[in-house]
């Protein structure tokens, strides 16, 4: 009889869970559309194979307008990282006050000139000027340093032959006399900058093109995922976070539920039908996984159809996952039947309490984004082992030995709640 | 049938039932009565298996109540004070899956419901949804909920609360018919003409003990109403 109740019970939650549209929506479509709306966020930041790199976007102001500082704009402009456009002083200061740009980076008069005569000699370096949003420090920095690049590279090439740079260095060996150098230091210099002189005609007499410092490498880009055929999908990040979340959800209201039935006196009446406490109770939790499972199932078939997400690593350990985030959240909703006196008090402070978890977890940005002692903290929340056991089964690509870990841990965490709502759940009610 | 032995339960300090004993036997309907707070929705929870007694014991057909699952509840059914119902479902499907509770499949489970919802006079709404049943309708399915299994002891705890004359009349007519069918019925009431018309005993308790076990005719013989004995033993003051 056992399972014959266990089976009307599984149905009944079923009906009830059908019948309510709005806990439906919430469970389904919900995830469906939160989960796209960050996968088309951070679609545009990740940019390994083939997908769409998002650029920075960087305001030139050049008030020089040089051989060297119009070199430095072309540079960027050709910059693979930035977005670049050419404007005004005023126009930059105001776009970047308004938030529109992160980085504007003004080259003031005379700076080719300055920047050549500091090139060899270590003195009235030019000021190279940052405006920059704070709240996006980061680009700045980035931004810092791809300048360096440019500026190295457009100063030196006029250095190294350039007419602007040969009339600097012919300037600069006329002033050494006065440049207050010592004899020594002098002399190299001069042999040294008379060396260039000479690299430069030698450069003219045969043909060459000058040159100057460049790079001495170049970077080639590969993710390190499931495989060279697809890369990073943030679709598949993005609903295993969504999903985790409306599965709390959704257990909440399992739990919620139960309150509800034991308010409205209906659970008299399945306790006073000859069923062992193990069958009333695990035919809840089992309702809580079926339905659970459902909703990731159905969010990551909508993952998968839509958005192109691929289970590239293990199907068994992604299928593991997933029932062990079910019955782990199952077990959540059952806790909370436990430990709740009231439906709507027990509503708040789980909402609380899911919200928290599924933050901390990792499911709306991913724990890398954290500071290094919060990733070591989170690992104590069984949603951090659910997204990663998603991430490393989807676009990670790893085998059924990777699944292992979350697999096991959302099943203790599972034993853990149950113990607890085992040992706190009211049986009988004064 | 129902024998309860010297029942004791109580609530950390509170002490909800001290010593209550009384027997029902088949095609009997005994009234029990109380103020509020005397131990009656206590004392019908445990004569369920809700409440498991600190003391004393439940024997259903000579043989003790042990256990959630102990095959005797299926000899008891009760009908809760509140409307333990899904409003969501239809009543057929409330009574689907309360049977299923009680091991009832198929052919078996139809004729009962069919019958449970005959006796209660809701067999043509047996595809709508409680939600949109009346008061007195989801009484009369809460009743029909409670004896769908055929139980030998029925539990009424207030059945009658928050319905109008008639629905009351239609389940008075219900519960005579379950008593004429040999069906042994407990009934708690606040409600004195009640007990007058329905009861063949009437066990007064109150502070958690019986202080009256006899026939209404008995009780009120040269002492007026069932009321007035009621009121001379419980006294007047207010119980919350």
């Amino acid at each position: 009889m056992a399972m014959h109740a266990v089976r009307a019970l599984l149905g009944k939650d079923l009906r009830l869970f059908f019948s309510d549209r709005r806990a439906v929506i919430t469970a389904f479509a919900m995830p469906i559309a939160i989960a796209s709306f960050f996968g088309l966020i951070f679609r545009g930041q990740s940019g390994a194979n083939g997908a769409t790199v998002s650029r920075i976007g960087v305001l030139m102001v050049d008030l020089d307008t040089s051989v060297i500082s119009r070199a430095i704009v072309a540079g960027v402009s050709k910059d693979p990282n930035l977005n670049a456009t050419v404007t005004s002083l005023d126009t930059a200061r105001a776009r970047v006050r308004r938030g529109a740009v992160p980085v504007a980076v003004v080259i003031p008069a005379q700076f080719g000139d300055q920047a050549g005569r500091a090139f060899f000699r270590n003195t009235d370096k030019p000021v190279l000027q940052m405006l920059f949003d704070p709240s996006h420090a980061t680009e700045r920095a980035m931004v810092s340093g791809i300048m360096t690049q440019h500026v190295m590279e457009s100063v030196s090439r006029e250095m190294f032959g350039g007419t602007r740079g040969r009339t600097l260095i012919d300037e600069t060996l006329g002033q050494l006399d006065s440049s207050g150098l010592s004899p020594g230091r002098r002399a190299l210099l001069r042999n040294m900058l008379a060396s260039v002189r000479q690299f430069n005609a030698d450069t003219d007499s045969a043909g060459a093109n000058g040159g100057g410092i460049t790079m001495p490498y170049t970077v080639r880009d590969e993710a390190v995922t499931a495989g060279t055929l697809r890369g990073y999908n943030p679709f598949a990040h993005a609903f295993a976070g969504m999903g985790i979340q409306f599965l709390l959800m959704t257990a909440i209201t399992l739990g919620i539920d139960v309150l509800m039935e034991r308010q409205r006196g209906i659970w008299k009446r399945l306790r006073a039908a000859p069923l062992t406490r193990a069958t009333l109770l695990g035919a809840k939790v089992l309702s809580g996984a079926v339905i659970g499972t459902m909703v990731l199932v159905v969010s990551f078939a909508f993952a998968i159809l839509v958005w192109g997400v691929r289970i590239s690593g293990s199907l068994a350990g992604f299928a593991g996952v997933l029932v062990a985030c079910a019955l782990m959240a199952s077990a959540f909703g059952l806790l909370i039947a436990a430990l709740g006196k009231t439906p709507s008090a027990a509503r708040g402070v789980s909402i609380f309490a899911t919200l928290i978890m599924v933050m901390l977890g990792g499911a709306w940005v991913p724990t890398f984004i954290f500071p290094a002692w919060l990733q070591q903290v989170t690992l104590v929340i069984p949603t951090r082992w659910a997204i990663d056991g998603f991430d490393a089964m989807t676009w990670r690509g790893l085998g059924f030995d990777a699944a292992l870990a979350p697999i096991g841990i959302l099943l203790a965490f599972t034993a853990g709640f149950l113990a607890l709502a085992l040992s706190r759940f009211r049986w009988e009610e004064s | 049938m129902l024998e309860a032995t010297s029942l004791r339960k109580a609530f950390g300090s509170l002490t909800a039932v001290a010593n209550v004993s009384f027997s029902l036997g088949p095609g009997e309907i005994l009234g029990l009565l109380g103020p509020n707070g005397a131990g009656k929705t206590t004392t019908v929870s445990m004569l369920a298996g809700l409440l498991t007694p600190d003391a004393g014991e439940v024997r259903i057909n000579g043989r003790a109540l042990r256990g959630d699952a102990d095959p005797l509840k299926q000899r008891v059914g009760i009908v809760p004070q509140d409307l333990a119902l899904y409003d969501e479902l239809t009543a057929r499907d409330n009574l689907v899956f309360f049977g299923a509770l009680y091991g009832m499949v198929d052919g078996t489970r139809d004729r009962a419901i069919h019958d449970a919802l005959t006796l209660v006079g809701l067999a043509d709404r047996a595809q709508d949804r409680v939600r949109d049943f009346s008061g007195g309708m989801k009484r009369r399915l809460n009743l029909a909920a409670g004896t769908l299994h055929d139980p030998d002891i029925i539990l009424l705890d207030e059945p009658t609360v928050g319905v109008d004359p008639q629905s009351r009349n239609a389940i008075f007519d219900n519960l005579e018919q379950l008593k004429a069918r040999g069906k042994a019925l407990l009934y708690t009431t606040h409600y004195m003409e009640e007990a007058e018309r329905l009861a063949d005993r009437v066990v007064i308790i109150d502070h958690g003990r019986v202080i009256a076990n006899d026939t209404p005719a008995a009780l009120t013989r040269g002492k007026g109403s069932l009321e007035s004995v009621f009121l001379s033993l419980t006294g007047r003051s207010l119980r919350d």
